[in-house]
């Protein structure tokens, strides 16, 4: 008899447990005033990315206490893995109401898909003037923003000043003075440039900035859009330097095989004089304690140089990060958006001064303590005049492959320029 | 237990828990491959049939038949390095002195895992400070050749971990067949007055045929499906030179996000991997079994 009574009451408990737990649930949102949760999923877990992590819960926090009654559930995943969970959780049309997505090609098939909410209102509205010229642009499709951007790199070319001294060079303004570097460097036995070009995208940051001296600061993007031509005199020229550059020795040998982590491990060891790479690893030339502090002073970068005149060296190759993106779907998309737009607002000071990250909104860095070099980077920026998008990240992800292969082909001399030039023009004109 | 297994249902019963799994993880998956072949889908958005279309541009896809041709080279490669693994394990199963110890060495390989392989070979070729051009320069090579960037090379170079990384698997299941051949028969054919050579040729050899059949098979599905190492060294680059049938898939699914496309390719990938090990077969069927 015992033993059934104790049977019976197991389970009425467990019963009881399961029920309490789905009451709990509805008293739960029921309880805080109005009763809106705004589900948040971001990518910097603590482990990894400790400063980010702990920014985010400082706005979340603040936030709550401005907006009563508005709870924040958190979900945080590493870098994949949130990747993946997005788009399961986006063929069962249960996306978070706040997430985070990176710029263009990523982007656009969730925004083709009717996932994404128009962000304009608050573009145009509370946080006008508030981004970095050219950073929303990223984010939108057909004239229509999608995401709030909240990291901006841009590219530069680093170098080592102990090398520089020792051959009494200085940071060159054109393209022939940088030719007269590389060609000091070289015949002195020094490797001028690391590049690890396996990567690809690393040898796209040359071509870019080429065509972007040469060309003008728009052509490349028209290209891309079909409103210009890669095979413009212009842009085939741009080809044609990065080959010269090749021929010159101006790269570490067999870049074609090596990736980005090995070029920039060459760089830090000082066994290569330049390297050009995003402001994301201004940490590195800065405040990374894991870098001999010698190395850090040695570093300083410079803007690519005019070539032959042409060209604004205010105009910069970069690309925003991840940003927020609001769901379309989302059953409380007016809090949403608020929520979106003052982590924006918040975010801007705290992330370069607290993780080092350059932000896409401006800020004004003479207020704020940070190392030169940071406060260099965010001067240019206020001034920038244009910021073309990494090009692979603006096309089509069938036609950034091929762009990305030509790249290393182009770089390898396996082709002309003008078969580079052909190769692209194919590829894109698939695309309509 | 005969009266169980006599029983139809109960046999059923039995095989029935393994042919549930096979049945989703490999052979679901399969026919789902081929489905999505007929899809034009990026993975996030809705699925668009298109027929055949996608196995029509596989076929005409002159970078895919490159990735093909790598593939079957290095098909090649493996089924030659055989015999020199043969080789390798006629040696040790002789009872030469220190054979044991040798053994162990030529199994390490085996025991790393792909991705560290990559890495202890990219160490190795790299073009500056790599202790292969380091060793070439020190015996006076003045240029030598970047291994991994070279398009002419590349495959090559990467063709050399590719088959060390096998080799101790390989000289362990000949090592084990030779063990297993009676020493009666050697001992018989020695009186007999055979060479040792003679010895391996018409005693080791043919008895362990069966063996070798299946080490062929083994080594060219193996090859033609390979992916490990090409895809964490050189990502099938520069420029696609050391492209394989499986990295251009891969590259295809998720670099590219055209899942349907990539599906057909992995689909192709298969048909043409049986059709391979079928031809295999019948190349090497053997009517009468040998027996000791």
């Amino acid at each position: 008899m015992s033993k059934k009574a104790v049977t019976l009451l197991v389970m009425f408990l467990t019963l009881g447990l399961f029920v309490a737990g789905c009451g709990d649930e509805e008293t739960g949102s029921g309880d805080s005033g109005d009763g809106e949760t705004v589900k948040f999923m971001h990518l910097w877990p603590e482990g990894s990315s400790a400063e980010h992590n702990r920014i985010v819960k400082d706005i979340i926090a603040d936030f709550e206490e401005e907006n009563d009654g508005v709870t924040i559930d958190l979900e945080v995943l590493s870098n994949e893995q949130y990747k993946d969970k997005l788009q399961v959780l986006s063929t069962s049309d249960e996306l978070p109401d706040v997430g985070m997505t990176w710029a263009a090609g990523f982007m656009e098939p969730y925004v083709e898909g009717g996932k994404f909410a128009s962000l304009d209102d608050i573009v145009e509205g509370d946080l006008e003037d508030t981004f970095v010229e050219g950073t929303t642009e990223a984010y939108s499709v057909d004239g229509t923003t999608y995401g709030l951007p909240l990291e901006l790199n841009t590219a530069n070319v680093f170098y080592n000043k102990t090398i520089f001294d020792e051959y009494g060079l200085e940071e060159p303004e054109t393209y022939e003075e940088f030719q007269e570097v590389i060609q000091t460097l070289a015949e002195n036995g020094e490797t001028p440039i690391a590049l690890g070009n396996k990567d690809r995208w690393t040898g796209s940051l040359w071509y870019m900035y080429f065509a972007d001296r040469i060309a003008g600061p728009g052509a490349l993007t028209e290209a891309i859009e079909g409103d210009g031509s890669f095979t413009s005199p212009e842009l085939t020229q741009a080809a044609e330097e990065v080959q010269n550059l090749v021929d010159m020795d101006a790269f570490n040998s067999g870049f074609n095989g090596l990736s980005d982590e090995e070029a920039k491990s060459m760089f830090m060891n000082e066994q290569a004089a330049m390297y050009l790479i995003a402001t994301w690893d201004l940490p590195n030339y800065t405040t990374n304690e894991d870098v001999p502090q010698e190395f850090r002073d040695s570093v300083g970068y410079f803007d690519f140089p005019t070539v032959e005149g042409e060209g604004d060296m205010d105009s910069y190759v970069g690309g925003p990060g991840v940003g927020l993106f609001v769901s379309e779907n989302s059953e409380v998309k007016e809090e949403a958006k608020d929520f979106a737009s003052f982590f924006v607002e918040q975010w801007g000071e705290k992330s370069v001064t607290e993780a080092g990250v350059i932000p896409a909104s401006k800020v004004d860095p003479e207020s704020l303590d940070l190392p030169d070099m940071y406060v260099e980077v965010l001067n240019d920026l206020n001034n920038a005049s244009n910021i073309t998008l990494f090009a692979d990240v603006q096309m089509s992800s069938d036609a950034a492959d091929v762009h990305l292969d030509q790249i290393q082909a182009l770089f390898g001399n396996e082709i002309t320029p003008e078969d580079f030039a052909e190769a692209h023009e194919e590829a894109l004109s698939e695309e309509e | 237990m005969n009266k169980v297994m006599s029983n139809k249902w109960m046999i059923a019963i039995y095989i029935l828990p393994a042919l549930i799994l096979i049945g989703i993880l490999i052979f679901i998956p399969l026919i789902l491959t081929a489905y999505y072949g007929l899809m034009d889908w990026d993975g996030i958005g809705t699925m668009e049939f298109i027929g055949l279309e996608n196995y029509i541009n596989a076929v005409q896809d002159v970078k895919f038949w490159d990735s093909a041709w790598h593939s079957s080279l290095l098909a090649v490669f493996s089924t030659l390095s055989l015999g020199v693994y043969l080789a390798i394990s006629m040696i040790l199963a002789s009872k030469i002195k220190g054979s044991d110890l040798l053994r162990k060495i030529y199994l390490i390989p085996m025991l790393l895992s792909s991705v560290a392989i990559a890495q202890l070979w990219i160490k190795v070729f790299n073009p500056q400070n790599g202790v292969l051009n380091q060793l070439l320069l020190a015996i006076g090579v003045e240029t030598p050749p970047n291994w991994l960037s070279d398009p002419d090379i590349v495959l090559y170079a990467i063709f050399i971990p590719i088959l060390w990384q096998y080799a101790g698997f390989y000289i362990l299941i000949y090592y084990a067949a030779l063990k297993n051949i009676p020493e009666s028969l050697i001992e018989a054919a020695r009186i007999d007055g055979a060479t040792p050579i003679q010895i391996a040729y018409k005693i080791k050899l043919p008895l362990i045929k069966g063996v070798v059949k299946v080490t062929v098979v083994l080594a060219i599905v193996g090859s033609l499906k390979y992916f490990d190492l090409i895809y964490v060294m050189t990502g099938g680059g520069p420029n696609g030179a050391s492209e394989v049938m499986a990295s251009y898939m891969y590259k295809l699914a998720f670099s590219t996000n055209d899942f349907g496309y990539g599906s057909a390719i992995g689909f192709l990938l298969l048909i043409i991997t049986l059709i391979v090990t079928v031809i295999v077969r019948k190349l090497t069927a053997d009517e009468e079994e040998l027996q000791y």
